[in-house]
């Protein structure tokens, strides 16, 4: 049973042409390719900040568009939690006021999200009053990666969540990501350019060249050989 | 040689101000609207929305290089009682403006419209726009993302444009004799100095006035300056 279904073209002005068609049915399924490859066109697609020339996109069997029969939800109405590269948590909100911006425009009818379980888990309690300027990048991560979660979504869509991070923060953030996507089992959709963050995390990986899925498969056996742990697409090539 | 304005001076600077406030006040919702809208109006591949665009940037931008008193002159035409604004308030309302200080009111609200809009702009520019779409997928439509982030961030840039424009209905000369006159006790400062420096005598008279322009003039920029650079390191922290 797959949780996203998306056959998808569009054309950039610039040139570069995507033409993807998957179906994900993993809990956790990695996108891998390079940079300027149109894996964040995709999340961009499915969050409904790019509109694709054509195609159809349906998320947990809800259409969120279908050019063919004029259907395309607003942003709003998807319910996707995307968590951007760059965080963009708003600067003029405190951590709590960031947190409870996508709590508080919830529908009464989707399930409740535990603001206080989230906070203990992604240990937030400490930054609550403080200004985003003021968080460290790790922080920051933290604190969409929780914004994104109280919104209460049906996917989470993470462009790239670990890029900015060296180390050993990295390692200490994949523990946080680790934890939410088992405890929470939200769907999700994993962008990265690094083989190893997605043989840690995902399930499934496609990989995505100029535009197009050119592999999908378990990422032991999609990553294997070519790609070095660690090492990202430009790198091994 | 007194300091102590007198009661024409103490006339003009009340009805100055009574003129500034109104204008600016009228004139920074549909400022801020407009702003927005050539801030976020991104570039397509289509004419007819460029050229809207540019219609649009045109007609706001027409009364900074047109002669203050041709500016006037159209006002006048649209005033008087058989023309389209004023027959309008004639019928709607039963009153008549010409010649009176919201006539003054209008036309330093028509003067001054491209500065506010330009500053209004430029701190909507300076917001990365993907913050709206952060919002919008965390649940906000529109309007909510607008009133919730995009203004918020934006304020300390309304604020600086207001101040520019109010300082610039103190100083609105031209298109104000066209649709107020000169008459006594009806007159602005500068509408005020003008008729004194015409009086034998006057222009020992007229110190005062243009003392308080300058000064006023000069807190107006030093304000909007400074509001400028706060949301500049601001957007920077």
């Amino acid at each position: 049973m797959s949780w996203l279904e998306l056959d998808c073209r569009h054309r950039y002005p610039a040139g570069l042409e995507i033409d993807v068609a998957f179906r994900a049915e993993h809990q956790v399924v990695g996108v891998f390719g390079p940079s300027g490859s149109g894996k964040t066109s995709l999340l961009s697609m499915i969050a409904g900040v790019l509109r694709p020339d054509e195609g159809q996109i349906v998320l947990a069997g809800q259409p969120l568009l279908d050019t063919r029969r004029g259907i395309a939800l607003a942003p709003a109405q998807r319910r996707v939690g995307m968590l951007f590269q760059d965080h963009l948590l708003f600067p003029h909100l405190s951590v709590e006021g960031n947190l409870r911006y996508g709590l508080s425009r919830r529908r009464s009818t989707e399930p409740p999200v535990d603001f206080a379980r989230v906070v203990q888990v992604l240990e937030l309690r400490e930054l609550l009053a403080r200004p985003p300027r003021s968080l460290s990048g790790g922080e920051k991560q933290r604190v969409a990666l929780a914004r994104a979660l109280l919104s209460g979504p049906r996917a989470l869509l993470l462009d790239e969540p670990l890029t900015a991070l060296d180390q050993p923060l990295k390692q200490r953030i994949l523990v946080y990501l680790e934890r939410v996507l088992s405890q929470w089992r939200i769907p999700t959709l994993l962008v990265s350019h690094v083989a190893a963050d997605l043989r840690r995390l995902a399930e499934w990986t496609i990989v995505i060249d100029q535009g197009r899925v050119v592999a999908g498969g378990p990422p032991a056996e999609v990553l294997a050989d070519e790609i070095e742990p660690e090492k990202s697409w430009n790198e091994s090539r | 040689m007194t300091v102590m304005l007198s009661p024409e001076e103490w006339s003009a600077l009340t009805l100055s101000f009574r003129v500034g406030v109104c204008a600016v006040a009228a004139s920074l919702p549909p400022a801020i609207l407009v702003a927005y809208a050539l801030a976020r109006w991104t570039t397509s591949r289509n004419w007819l929305p460029r050229a809207t665009r540019l219609a649009l940037q045109l007609v706001v931008d027409l009364p900074l290089v047109l002669p203050p008193v041709v500016t006037g002159y159209l006002l006048l035409l649209c005033l008087v009682p058989g023309g389209p604004i004023g027959l309008l308030l004639k019928r709607v309302c039963g009153v008549q403006i010409l010649f009176t200080w919201w006539a003054a009111a209008i036309a330093s609200a028509v003067v001054s419209f491209p500065l506010l809009v330009r500053t209004i702009r430029l701190a909507f520019q300076n917001i990365d726009p993907r913050l709206e779409l952060a919002a919008r997928g965390l649940g906000a439509g529109p309007i909510d993302a607008f009133f919730s982030i995009s203004l918020p961030l934006a304020y300390q840039g309304v604020i600086a444009g207001a101040v520019l424009a109010f300082a610039r209905s103190l100083g609105e000369f031209g298109a104000t004799i066209m649709v107020l006159g000169s008459m006594e006790g009806r007159r602005t400062i500068p509408l005020a100095i003008y008729s004194l420096t015409n009086r034998p005598g006057g222009l020992e008279q007229c110190w005062r006035l243009v003392l308080i322009s300058v000064l006023l003039a000069c807190f107006a920029l030093a304000a909007s300056e400074w509001l400028e650079r706060r949301q500049y390191h601001r957007e920077l922290a």
